[in-house]
């Protein structure tokens, strides 16, 4: 019965080759439905083109999304962020410090001249021009159209000569078989990982859940946007105030800015 | 184009099946090792998140760069036409394949999914300089095979010119590739881009030569074949002169480093108040494995018997080289990285100390194995193939030759 | 003298292992009479039909699932359809406790039909093979089928 139903229903579509395109098309008013909650976040602290999102769109390069940290406002003992991402990637510890993975971490900094220090995040730093990409010999080191630099783990063979590459320490091996993954953040042995910028979130219109964490608990140090559109307010500050890059001398042009370094 | 007479060795002594065996147990163990590790994970390894290349890559590297010295031989003896390195070309092409497979083989199973080496061979990043060896590395292999059937096939004999400069011109682009790993990391301050191409040329040479002459004496003496001490001292003296290159160039390496201020913290790392590191660098590199051994070879003087000598002096080398790449590798990658130059850097992920490295059973076990796959193919290879010469010996090699005390 | 027999003997042990492996191979077949493999359980998902028809599922769906996968990954799109999440969330089993099975049980729906067909699937290494534990408290009873209710549903 139920096979019967599938013929009739499906039977002749053509279903992921040159026809997805149309069979997408006729999804579209059944998935404004279905789909998950986020999509109604729509516009909330968004570009224009978060209209782009949509489920069935590809990404583009009409935004590069990025982020700014304020590290005045990044508090010394405060690791909400950390703790969020750890929540929403399913990233826990096995007790083996040298080899647990970490995707965004808190340093501190302390300039030897005067003693002053200053505490911010490092994660993946989605560079413009990355060079895990650069290196990676399968092409599984990549920067999305909108500027997110990932890791295709059913192309990534575990070389780490990224790891290598990274001059932010950014990226962690998985040195260890995983059991219970979160379905949006899957991760495995033998694979290099780094921070996605929470791109499950993105595609659905929602901020990066460190960022998140930042404006709900922490300092608020934290802003997501698109860099290139002007009218962000992620473009706004970076017109208006001084920011920096981390190693901005190897001209590398990070995603993530920072502010008061 | 020569007259040399090449023999396979008999191989059915008990020492031959000993040392298979010994051979064949250090293969089976590495493969052991290597599952052992894919099965567990990278963490029973030494490796970390701080430094993720260990011993594994350092056998390998040396391996591989290894390889292109070990042709070395029979490209002197084919392109630049030197008649005593003539008879020697074809175990050069043997021992060069060998220890490239040998190198390869470690590589590749401590990738993190070696189950999907496939995707390596059929996804290619171009810009990575990684995908370019696999490249040189595949063509290598082709370019041995070809050239080694022309050597060892009379009615191809003719095309050894040929074979010998496409091998030649080939195996200098792929230890240039194999120093761009390294020279091309603008994140790592231990390894500066302009020397690296030539330093692993170089040390090509030096590694690959001792390679050669430590197996060449070591295959002549157990199946009893004349090796006289007019190429055995002509190599020794030429195996000097590259470890005196290969010196050279640390110097200007670790010299020019300094001239870069960023980099002089790294270079006191390695240099002054590395602990281990330093230690190894200037005992292991620079007084066992270039100043001992030059000093032994360039003291070498006629009557003397060169073969012991050039043994212990081309084992150093070998020594020396693991240890440089140990220091160069692991080294390189245990100096933190600097985030923010002037600063100082504290985190719960090891910014800005030094990160330890103990290398552990199974990965040892996966190097020691790639050397002893090496072993095993050159012992079944001249065991199989024609590739030693029957004689060696003074008069064999050069008909014209006169013995040192028999004056005419 | 004594290697020169094994010598000898080496081919002949290979070629009867070979031997052995054809044969035992093709008594495997599904049409084989001699097979020990029982035919195994399929748990059916949650609701009347597949997103595809059945057979062509059991044909394709590794296709249709690679093909999303680099749709999802390189540009973004995640249509629900054809994804592994939808697939694992719509196929879960129950196990004790009426909690949802992972890939480590031969009970989950991936790995009943893999496990008979002798095909690895690698999947789960990275993917979650069951809906996230906080999804599970909306599914009711009805949702999560036990293979037993599903038995004979195709």
């Amino acid at each position: 019965m139920i096979r019967k139903a599938a013929i009739e229903k499906h039977g002749t579509d053509p279903v992921f080759d040159p026809g997805r395109r149309n069979f997408l098309g006729s999804m579209a008013a059944a998935a404004g439905i279905t789909l998950a909650p986020g999509v109604i976040l729509y516009g909330i602290g968004k570009s224009s083109a978060a209209s782009a999102n949509a489920p069935t769109a590809a990404v583009t390069s009409d935004v590069r999304w990025g982020m700014l940290i304020d590290v005045n406002r990044c508090g010394e003992g405060c690791d909400d962020c950390v703790t969020a991402c750890n929540t929403e990637n399913g990233i826990r510890g096995h007790g083996r410090e040298t080899t647990d993975a970490q995707w965004i971490r808190k340093l501190t900094i302390s300039n030897p001249d005067n003693g002053t220090s200053k505490s911010l995040p490092v994660m993946c730093q989605h560079c413009a021009d990355p060079p895990c990409v650069e290196v990676c010999p399968t092409g599984a080191s990549f920067k999305r159209a909108d500027g997110i630099v990932l890791v295709d783990k059913h192309s990534c063979i575990g070389c780490r000569y990224c790891m290598i590459a990274c001059p932010y320490k950014a990226r962690s091996f998985v040195h260890e078989a995983l059991d219970n993954q979160k379905p949006h953040a899957p991760r495995g042995k033998g694979t290099v990982e780094s921070c996605t910028m929470c791109v499950h979130r993105i595609d659905s219109d929602r901020q990066p859940a460190c960022v998140e964490a930042c404006s709900d608990t922490g300092g608020g140090a934290m802003l997501f946007g698109d860099l290139n559109n002007p009218a962000s307010e992620i473009s706004k500050r970076i017109a208006k105030f001084t920011t920096q890059q981390i190693r901005a001398d190897l001209g590398l042009d990070p995603g993530v800015r920072y502010r008061n370094l | 184009m020569n007259r040399t007479t090449y023999s396979e060795i008999e191989g059915h002594s008990k020492s031959f099946y000993a040392l298979a065996a010994v051979l064949a147990l250090f293969v089976l163990c590495g493969f052991f090792c290597a599952y052992y590790m894919e099965h567990y994970g990278h963490y029973i390894t030494g490796m970390s998140n701080q430094v993720v290349w260990g011993i594994p890559h350092v056998f390998a590297i040396f391996l591989i760069v290894a390889a292109s010295g070990a042709l070395n031989i029979a490209s002197i003896g084919s392109v630049f036409g030197k008649r005593l390195y003539q008879p020697l070309g074809r175990f050069s092409g043997l021992l060069a394949l060998a220890l490239l497979v040998g190198g390869l083989v470690v590589l590749v199973l401590d990738l993190g999914r070696p189950d999907l080496l496939i995707v390596a061979m059929t996804h290619y990043n171009f810009s990575s300089v990684f995908a370019w060896n696999v490249f040189l590395y595949i063509g290598f292999m082709l370019v041995i095979a070809v050239y080694l059937w022309v050597q060892m096939e009379r009615r191809m004999n003719r095309h050894v010119r040929a074979a010998a400069r496409v091998a030649f011109i080939w195996r200098l682009v792929l230890t240039t590739g194999t120093g761009c790993i390294f020279g091309f990391i603008v994140a790592r301050e231990a390894w500066h881009p302009l020397i690296m191409a030539p330093l692993f040329i170089a040390m090509s040479f030096a590694f690959g030569l001792a390679v050669y002459l430590l197996a060449l004496l070591a295959a002549c003496k157990g199946s009893n074949r004349d090796i006289g001490d007019v190429v055995v001292r002509r190599m020794g003296r030429l195996l000097a002169v590259q470890v005196t290159i290969v010196l050279g160039l640390t110097v200007i390496q670790h010299a020019t480093n300094l001239l870069v201020s960023e980099n002089v913290g790294v270079e006191r790392f390695i240099l002054l108040d590395g602990g281990n590191y330093t230690l190894l660098f200037w005992l292991g590199q620079v007084v066992t494995g270039s100043l001992v051994p030059m000093v032994l070879l360039f003291r070498l003087r006629e009557p003397q018997d060169p073969n012991h000598t050039v043994s212990v002096a081309s084992a150093l080398v070998i020594l020396g080289g693991f240890v440089q790449l140990y220091v160069l590798v692991i080294g390189g990658q245990a100096y933190p990285l600097n985030m923010f130059p002037g600063m100082e850097i504290t985190s719960g992920f090891f910014d800005g100390v030094v990160a330890g490295y103990t290398p552990s059973l199974p990965e040892i076990g996966l190097a020691l194995g790639g050397v002893a796959l090496t072993g095993l193919i050159v012992l079944f290879g001249i065991k199989l193939l024609r590739f030693l010469p029957v004689s060696l010996a003074n008069a064999a090699i050069d008909p014209h030759h006169v013995p040192h005390n028999g004056r005419v | 003298m004594g290697l020169r027999r094994l010598n000898l003997l080496l081919p002949v042990f290979f070629l009867l292992c070979m031997a052995g492996f054809t044969v035992g191979y093709a008594a495997s077949e599904p049409g084989g009479k001699t097979t020990g493999v029982p035919v195994p359980v399929i748990p059916a998902g949650k609701g009347e039909t597949c997103v595809e028809d059945i057979d062509f599922m059991r044909r394709n769906h590794m296709d249709l699932l690679k093909h999303q996968r680099d749709e999802t990954v390189f540009n973004g799109v995640r249509t629900r359809r054809h994804s592994l999440k939808e697939c694992v969330s719509c196929h879960v089993v129950a196990g004790p406790g009426n909690v949802p099975v992972s890939a480590s049980s031969p009970k989950h729906f991936c790995r009943s039909c893999h496990d008979y067909a002798a095909v690895n699937v690698d999947c789960f290494q990275c993917h979650a093979s069951r809906p996230e534990t906080g999804a599970l408290a909306e599914l009711t009873d009805r949702d999560i089928l036990s293979p037993a209710a599903t038995a004979g549903t195709d």
